[in-house]
Order: structure tokens, then C-alpha cells, then sequence
């Protein structure tokens, strides 16, 4: 099922290279990523495609993996990072650097980021009474975020017409700017923090067992714990700020590869997978299945809203976990 | 057979918030021996298990194991020495009975290690134990409970410790579960020598199962010794408020409760 994962992955991957207003053949695409020049080609697979397609799949990498290790580890669904405020974090400060700071480029991604470890570290620090309970944490996150969209909204209030339409379309979680220069954070975020979570996995797993078992087995609870939110958030607020808060990624991912895989197995990588498919997916049929172009955040946010209905639904009758 | 280990309390003074709920209490554990922590509801009986397997840290005093401060060995050497299975055990939606009685083995486990023959020869040794072959594959929260608690005691038994501790092992159990787990944990200490401390509520079970009781009253340790010297009227008036008239129970020779009420009484009872 990971093998079929991953071809899945590529398999989007080379879609969205090949697919546009113009369709190129595979054999143009691997010149161009080879280095050839190919009339055409070169410019719209090399300099637009080629890093929105990557971009794509990082970031998708980034929140499958932050949201599963932040659904694991408080057993809870809901407790993804978009859900309990951290990619609202990233956000608001992202519009304020834009509308009020009316700057640009690295400084909103710098500020984001740095917004996205502080709001997880208030909701952990607001939440924190002889260790953390996933329910309280929960409420508190969903909490938070409620004020960091009213903050939100009040800046839009504020912007002028030009930064608004800025904001607006980072907001909505976009990959139309796609550029290297976002690229190269975003895999670096994931090289270094990636490994940290799956070495980690086999507590992080433990900890679905309920923190007094969890540490009778030999797991520094507290610690695996913060080692875990750190890198969470941390690739969950480099990919928010590379390509905004794409919608509802990094809450989907998780479940949806737990029903793939099955339990007792790590979904830390087969989730990481989804969130890559999912983010390519939405972006292929953004881009070319409607008449008009649609931001990937709009797709996936259709797709995210009914699940999350179901979910509470659900959680209603059964109280259900991953 | 395993090696006995000495678990024992000093001056432990335990609380969470504001409130104490163990006061400055000594304790020896038997080496070897199956032992029963008694006592009225929020007389600090879990408390004082979870600190004794670090969970909670000491206000003041300590838990030593073998001499050394269980809050400062290391979690995963702790782990391999001491078990816990707690009150209400909660497992991941779906998981297999194999599965979790196999993560048990984590403290015998390197960061990236492999799944080994000593790992699969533990669990295949713990299932068997507890008669939970024959559920392997099955998913954990399809079980009854009788069933469930067997499996999570093969967790605890997979974890391969020498000494294990248990909180309120046979809640929610009906009464030939309850027996059929005890008798279990009596197998594991008479033929691996497992030192077992449990937190019970029945007192007759308490009294038959074990070979040494601790009645505990407001934090405090109010007798300790076999269930013959604990077991008492004059005990059970103190840490319960009950009257009582305590029997020999005629099947296992051990004492008796038998609580006096205020009707259903046929004759005075001295």
C-alpha cells in the first residue's frame, strides 16, 4: 500500500509537469528537467511548473506529516494543526506583515513561521496542567484560533486594495507565486525535521495508549512530546509560509491514510504520502478542471468541509480516534 | 526465575494541587510476593501506584527500587524492571490484540531496531499465559471485558518485568472473570517468581488473593502484614467505617468480611 502511495505521488507529480493550457509529452518533460532546450517547454515546465509541482508536493509532504503527528499524539482527529490555530498563527502574522508592515517575500515567511512555534507554544503553555490532556488542548487551540480570525479579519479591514487582494490569495493557501526561492526553506525544513519525527514514530504510537501506559513502557512522555510539537509545527509553519494555509491538508491526511493502511502501523510516512497527493491533486484539478483557476486551497478547503462535518458527527455518537 | 528486586517508600508525601494525598508514608513491598493495596474510595490506593511506577513525583520522601530513586533512573531501564498496568487502559481504535500486547516489548527495544525472534518468543510466551492465543488477529475493542483485561495484562507480561504493578485489575470484571484474572497473576508469581503489587477493591478478594496486605486510611498507612493480622474487625471499622464480622473463609482458610448493614442483620452478630 506504501508502494502504491508513492507511485500515486509520482504519478501526480509528472500530471501536473505535463499538464497546463499546453500539454507536454513525458519525453519533453525529462528534457527539460534533464537541462535540454525545448521550445516552449522550457519555459512553462522548467521555470512555472517545475517548482509549483515541487512546491507542491513539499508542502503537501509537510502537513501530512505535521498533522498526523499531531492527531497521533493527542489521539484525536480534530487535533490537527489547522484546526486548533497553528496555521492561523502563521497566518496572521503573514497578513499583518503584508497589510500593516506592507512588506513582502522572506520577511512574511520569517514571521509566520516565528508566529506559528509561538501560538503552538501558548496553546501547549495555556493548556499545561500536570502534563497536557488532548481534550484540553483541543478547546483551547479551537479557541485561540477563533481569536486569530477575528484578528485576521480586522486587518482585512484595514488593508488597502492592492495588499487585500495579496492577503486574500495567501490566505486562501495558493501556489501561484511558486517560485525556488520558496522551494529551498520548505526542503530544508523537511530534510531536518522529517527524520526527527519518524525517529520518533514508535512513541509517538506508544502514546495513543494513554500517557500512564505510554510511560510504564519506557516513554519520557513530556519529552517525546515537545521533540514532537516542535517539529510539527515547525514543518507545518514552513510549508504555511512557502504556499499559505492550504485548507484542511494537513487535518485530512491522516485519517485518510489510516483507513488505507489499516491500525497498528505507523502513518507518520503514509500520511506525509497523502498529504503530497492530496496537495497535487487539488492543484491539477484547480488549475484545469474548471473554467476559471481556482488556488489549491480552494479546492482542498471543498473537499476538507464535509469531512469534518462527518467527522463530528461521528466522534458524537462513537467519542472515535484516528 | 526472576530476580527479586526490593521496591520500597520513604517518608512519601504525594498530592496533586493543593491537596495531599499521601502523608509522609514508608512502605516495603515483598520481595516475591503478591501484595494488595486496600482502602476507602480517595484514600490515595492509585496515587501512591503511580508514583511507585513515576508517574507522579514525590513532594517529598522517595521511591527507591533497589536502593535507587525510581524518578531518576532512566524511563526505558525503569521500564524493563517494573511494570504498570493502569486503571483504565485506553487502546488505538481498530488495533490488534497481537499489536498491542507486542508494544509491550518497547522497553526492550534500540531507537531503530528491528522486531526480533526474543521479541515475537515473548509475545507468542504472553499470549499463552493468558489464554489469548486464539484472539490474536482479532481487533482489541471487539473483545468483552474479560477478554480485554486479559489482553492487557499479556501487554504487561510481553514487557517481561519483575515487577509488576496493577491498578484495580478486576473493575468492570463479573465475579468468574475476576477470579480468572487473579488466579492468573498467582500463576505469574508462583511460577516466574513475579513480585505483583495491586490496588483491589473487594477486600475477601484482596484478603484470599494475597500474600501480604496494605490498608491505607487518609493517606496513611494504618496496617500492613498478612491478611490474617489486616483483615480485622477493629480494621475495617477504621479504614472503611463498617461494622463487620470477619470468618474463616471455609475455601481457602484465609479471612472472611462480612459487612454488617443496617438490615438483613438475623441475629446480633456478637
Amino acid at each position: 500500500m506504501l508502494l502504491v502511495l508513492a507511485v500515486l505521488v509520482l504519478v501526480a507529480l509528472a500530471a501536473n509537469l505535463m499538464v497546463g493550457r499546453t500539454f507536454y509529452p513525458p519525453g519533453d518533460v525529462v528534457s527539460v528537467i534533464l537541462g535540454q532546450d525545448v521550445a516552449g517547454a522550457s519555459f512553462t515546465v522548467g521555470r512555472l511548473r517545475l517548482p509549483r509541482a515541487v512546491l507542491a508536493l513539499l508542502v503537501g509532504l509537510c502537513f501530512g506529516l505535521g498533522g498526523v503527528t499531531f492527531q497521533t499524539m493527542l489521539r484525536n482527529p480534530l487535533a490537527s494543526p489547522d484546526i486548533i490555530g497553528i496555521s492561523l498563527g502563521a497566518s496572521a502574522a503573514a497578513a499583518f506583515a503584508i497589510v500593516t508592515l506592507q512588506v513582502d517575500g522572506p520577511v512574511v515567511s520569517a514571521l509566520a513561521i516565528t508566529s506559528g512555534l509561538g501560538v503552538a507554544m501558548l496553546i501547549y503553555l495555556l493548556s499545561f496542567r500536570d502534563g497536557v490532556a488532548g481534550a484540553r488542548l483541543i478547546l483551547v487551540g479551537i479557541a485561540v484560533a477563533l481569536m486569530l480570525e477575528s484578528v485576521i479579519s480586522y486587518l482585512l479591514e484595514q488593508a488597502a486594495a492592492w495588499d487585500f487582494q495579496e492577503a486574500t490569495r495567501w490566505l486562501a493557501g495558493s501556489l501561484n507565486s511558486a517560485h525556488w526561492g520558496d522551494v529551498v526553506p520548505t526542503l530544508v525544513a523537511l530534510v531536518v525535521l522529517g527524520p526527527v519525527l519518524l525517529a520518533s514514530g514508535r512513541h509517538l504510537d506508544l502514546l495513543q495508549l494513554g500517557d500512564d501506559t505510554a510511560s510504564a513502557l519506557g516513554v519520557r512522555v513530556e519529552r517525546t512530546r515537545v521533540v514532537a510539537i516542535v517539529a510539527a509545527v515547525g514543518l507545518v509553519a514552513f510549508a504555511t509560509a512557502a504556499a499559505g494555509p492550504i485548507a484542511f491538508v494537513a487535518f485530512l491526511s491522516g485519517p485518510i491514510a489510516a483507513r488505507l493502511i489499516g491500525p497498528g502501523v505507523s502513518l507518520l510516512v503514509p500520511s506525509a504520502l497523502v498529504g503530497a497527493l492530496l496537495v497535487l491533486v487539488a492543484d491539477l484539478a484547480g488549475q484545469n478542471a474548471f473554467d476559471h483557476r481556482y488556488p489549491v486551497g480552494v479546492v482542498t478547503g471543498v473537499l476538507g468541509a464535509p469531512y469534518l462535518i462527518y467527522l463530528i458527527v461521528r466522534s458524537n455518537r462513537t467519542g472515535g480516534s484516528l | 526465575m526472576t530476580r527479586d528486586h526490593v521496591l520500597n517508600v520513604e517518608g512519601l508525601t504525594l498530592g496533586y494541587g493543593e491537596r495531599t494525598v499521601i502523608d509522609r508514608l514508608d512502605l516495603l513491598v515483598p520481595p516475591g510476593r503478591v501484595s494488595a493495596i486496600v482502602g476507602a474510595n480517595a484514600c490515595g490506593k492509585s496515587t501512591l501506584l503511580r508514583s511507585m511506577s513515576r508517574l507522579l513525583r514525590p513532594r517529598t520522601g522517595q521511591v527507591l527500587l533497589d536502593g535507587e530513586q525510581v524518578h531518576r533512573l532512566p524511563a526505558k531501564e525503569l521500564a524493563r524492571t517494573l511494570g504498570l498496568l493502569p486503571q483504565a487502559p485506553t487502546a488505538p481504535e481498530g488495533i490488534t490484540v497481537s499489536d498491542l500486547v507486542g508494544r509491550g516489548r518497547n522497553p526492550h527495544q534500540r531507537l531503530l531496531s528491528r522486531w526480533s525472534a526474543e521479541d515475537d518468543a515473548a509475545v507468542a510466551a504472553a499470549l499463552e499465559a493468558t489464554d489469548t492465543v486464539g484472539l490474536a488477529d482479532r481487533p482489541v475493542d471487539e473483545l468483552s471485558g474479560g477478554q480485554r483485561q486479559r489482553v492487557w495484562i499479556a501487554m504487561a507480561l510481553a514487557q517481561q518485568t519483575d515487577v509488576l504493578l496493577l491498578d484495580e485489575p478486576t473493575t468492570y470484571l463479573d465475579v468468574s472473570h475476576q477470579v480468572e484474572v487473579l488466579d492468573l497473576l498467582t500463576d505469574l508469581n508462583r511460577t516466574r517468581g513475579t513480585t505483583i503489587v495491586m490496588v483491589l477493591h473487594d477486600l475477601n478478594l484482596a484478603a484470599r488473593y494475597a500474600d501480604h496486605l496494605v490498608a491505607l486510611a487518609d493517606g496513611r498507612l494504618h496496617a500492613a502484614g498478612e491478611p490474617h493480622a489486616v483483615l480485622t474487625e477493629e480494621n475495617v471499622r477504621a479504614v472503611f467505617g463498617l461494622d463487620c464480622s470477619v470468618i474463616t473463609d471455609p475455601v481457602s482458610g484465609r479471612p472472611l468480611m462480612l459487612p454488617i448493614g443496617r438490615h438483613h442483620v438475623a441475629a446480633p452478630a456478637h
